[in-house]
């Protein structure tokens, strides 16, 4: 039989207890057309159900920056960083905080909405979480513009940094896929881990650097700081936005980097291990 | 594996794990229930870990779905899988189309596969026609190029041209499976799984599909088919597998597979309830609802299987929070392939069925049951007489009608069709004497 195999030009699939995985990543590759529709037809379906979905990208950050520059730049008297307005600074760090609590909420839900297709229709389940992420990149690409919005309201003018900018943004959406595939995985099966995710959300946004600069750490806690992987993202976007006002503290960026690298892992070990039970379970 | 065979399965299982609840323990020692707790805590959070499924419940229950079932498919095959609700057909497609994996054996398939396990999988009600025609074609695991070059033809098979634009939440649900149908009939893999699908839309558009089925089969393609209708199977496939709690008792050409079929539920009848539809233990805010159907004998007698020409009750439960004197009661039966044959509906200047209120029944009871060997559906509803439908279970139930026991009809020949009409054939006493007069005037 194996003879027939190598000599066959079709390819054989063969389908058996913990096998399924063997040829993943080329699967993967493979369905990338699927991966476009879903993540078109999330984005199609967002924008077209709703004018106040699309509304909402603009107002939710641009009223959550007055108030933050509100409560910490004037009321608590916090610096921004370097000559950069407080509004800016903010706004910087809310970009990549809003991109990670949109794609956590958006993909822990999007295996059980998208039950039926499990159910009926194979492909590569990481697929769903990850198409879902890109509705929150397009909501991101509302916000971005609203910031060069408000440079130029500002007459602030970005450095060459910015031409790193994509790279922070791919390094954002793996600091929010690792744990939103944790989380996605571990919804289908208990429920309730559904109900973890507003509490990230509200908790993250006080404990991550959005509304003040993470300069304001005492420096003997800084780099514990940065076991929070947003610290890192939200540092280098305002490395990468605000020019060489603001520094970059290296040791503290790496280590975020570690965590990230670390929950992408887990995330994605995690869903592979448990993807194959999914239709079981929903 | 031999050049021709595209799939070969060996020893193939499924197994589930049941969860089971022991809530009539009387005597629990808090002692237990911690250590009980901890130690199913331990348990879920290792199976967690492992990425395995775990039941919740005191004990699990292994059920196996499927169990060492092995066969060879052959490239053009059309094979039918037959078996009662919960044989393992389903699992046996989920497993081939890679939505479930085996729990034992292997699998080996040549070539891709696409499955139809329903029709309009990923359809989304906000998009357009057009929109939803290339999302479940992708679904379904064809290119964009491919779509694109059959769009049009796929359209025309659909009739809904004129709606393309239209999201589809506005499209009549006739026009919504024929889009979906659409898509699915213009799929060109190398292996073709189809689960009961034809079983919606008008008859019409059923007939359209079923002839498009045809070419599919004809072109020299692999396809397997699960269907309750006997005779859209036993017009399309050569080979059918019968599959029964998991095992399959019988693979072989489609007329044999579909006596293997009939002789198995027969033999079953005996053991298997005779409750066609059971929620009892639902609640319903409902005013009225049906809660059960029993099938019994003139005797009372629980009954399965139905001798055609054979006398039957329908018993409908039913649990009403609220009198409607005007209430009536409908039965309906419609054949595998979704005509109605008969819908009777209970008259309130007759009878009352749901004067009263609490858990009661009505019986409707068939002297002679005119229906042809086979399997029907049966659908059962309240209503407020001639005003609209309090409760209508869409095809809750099947009922599986036999060979007549007594031989009080006479079977003709090859017979068709669902109903079996008294009749005679008289033959004439001096055929040719006639003949030759009425030739020559």
């Amino acid at each position: 039989m194996s003879d027939a195999i190598l000599s066959d030009p079709e390819p054989i699939l063969v389908l058996e207890p913990g096998r399924a995985e063997r040829h993943y990543w080329r699967d993967l590759w493979a369905y990338r057309e699927l991966f476009a529709i879903l993540a078109w037809r999330d984005v199609a379906v967002r924008y077209k159900q709703t004018v106040i979905g699309a509304l909402w990208a603009v107002i939710r950050p641009f009223l959550t920056m007055i108030v933050f520059t509100l409560v910490f730049g004037r009321l608590a008297n916090l610096p921004s960083e370097g000559a950069a307005p407080y509004s800016i600074m903010v706004f910087a760090g809310m970009l990549p905080w809003f991109l990670f609590s949109t794609i956590l909420s958006e993909a822990s839900s999007s295996l059980v909405g998208n039950a039926n297709l499990i159910g009926k229709v194979y492909f590569p389940r990481i697929i769903i979480p990850s198409s879902s992420a890109v509705v929150a990149l397009v909501d991101f690409a509302v916000n971005l513009a609203m910031l060069f919005v408000l440079m130029l309201w500002y007459g602030f003018a970005p450095t060459w940094h910015i031409v790193l900018l994509p790279a922070f943004v791919a390094l954002a959406v793996m600091a929010s896929l690792g744990p939103a595939l944790l989380i996605t995985a571990l919804n289908v099966k208990y429920r309730d881990f559904r109900f973890i995710i507003p509490f990230i959300v509200q908790f993250g946004l006080y404990v991550s650097p959005v509304g003040f600069s993470s300069a304001v750490v005492p420096s003997y806690l800084r780099f514990w700081y940065s076991l929070n992987p947003m610290v890192g993202v939200i540092d280098g976007f305002r490395w990468c936005l605000l020019g060489g006002e603001s520094n970059l503290y290296l040791p503290g960026f790496l280590l975020s980097l570690g965590v990230v690298v670390m929950f992408l892992w887990a995330g994605v070990a995690y869903f592979r291990r448990t993807e194959r039970s999914f239709a079981d379970l929903i | 594996m031999a050049a021709d065979i595209v799939i070969r399965a060996e020893g193939l299982g499924k197994k589930y794990v049941i969860g089971h609840q022991t809530d009539n323990v009387r005597y629990v020692a808090l002692r237990d229930v911690l250590s009980h707790g901890v130690r199913n805590a331990w348990q879920r959070t290792a199976d967690m870990f492992h990425g395995r499924v775990s039941a919740s419940g005191h004990t699990t229950e292994e059920f196996w779905a499927l169990r060492d079932v092995s066969f060879e498919i052959r490239r053009g095959d059309v094979v039918g899988i037959i078996g009662r609700n919960g044989a393992g057909k389903s699992t046996l497609l989920k497993i081939l189309s890679r939505i479930t994996e085996p729990s034992a054996g292997r699998v080996s398939i040549r070539g891709r596969v696409a499955s139809l396990l329903e029709v309009g999988t990923g359809f989304h009600p906000e998009l357009t026609g057009r929109e939803n025609v290339f999302l479940n074609g992708a679904i379904l695991g064809m290119t964009r190029v491919e779509i694109r070059k059959k769009f049009d033809e796929i359209v025309a098979f659909a009739e809904v041209e004129r709606f393309l634009d239209t999201p589809v939440k506005r499209y009549s649900s006739g026009m919504h499976v024929r889009l979906a149908f659409a898509v699915a009939a213009h799929l060109e893999p190398e292996i073709l799984v189809v689960d009961e699908v034809l079983a919606v839309g008008d008859a019409e558009f059923q007939k359209k599909c079923l002839g498009k089925m045809d070419e599919v089969a004809g072109h020299g393609r692999t396809v397997l088919f699960v269907s309750h209708n006997m005779q859209t199977l036993s017009s399309l496939c050569s080979r059918g597998i019968v599959l029964a709690e998991g095992k399959v008792i019988a693979d072989a050409g489609m007329e044999q597979a579909i006596a293997a079929y009939t002789v198995q539920v027969a033999k079953q009848s005996s053991s298997t309830p005779h409750i066609l539809y059971d929620s009892a233990d639902s609640k319903s805010g409902a005013d009225s609802a049906i809660i059960r159907v029993e099938l019994l004998d003139q005797a009372m007698a629980p009954k399965i299987v139905l001798p055609s020409c054979g006398s039957v009750i329908f018993r409908i439960w039913m649990r009403s929070n609220v009198a409607i004197p005007q209430g009536s009661v409908i039965l309906s039966l419609r054949t595998a392939g979704g005509s109605t044959l008969a819908k009777f509906e209970t008259n309130p200047r007759h009878i009352q069925p749901l004067r009263q209120t609490g858990d009661h029944y009505v019986d409707c009871r068939i002297d002679s049951l005119p229906l042809m060997p086979g399997q029907y559906f049966v659908s059962v509803g309240l209503a407020h007489y001639g005003v609209r439908l309090i409760d209508w279970k869409m095809d809750i139930g099947t009922i599986l009608v036999a060979e007549p026991t007594a031989p009080a009809i006479e079977m003709s020949g090859y017979p068709e069709g669902p109903l079996v009409i008294e009749h005679r054939w008289i033959a004439e006493s001096a055929p040719q004497a006639r003949l030759a007069a009425g030739s020559t005037p």
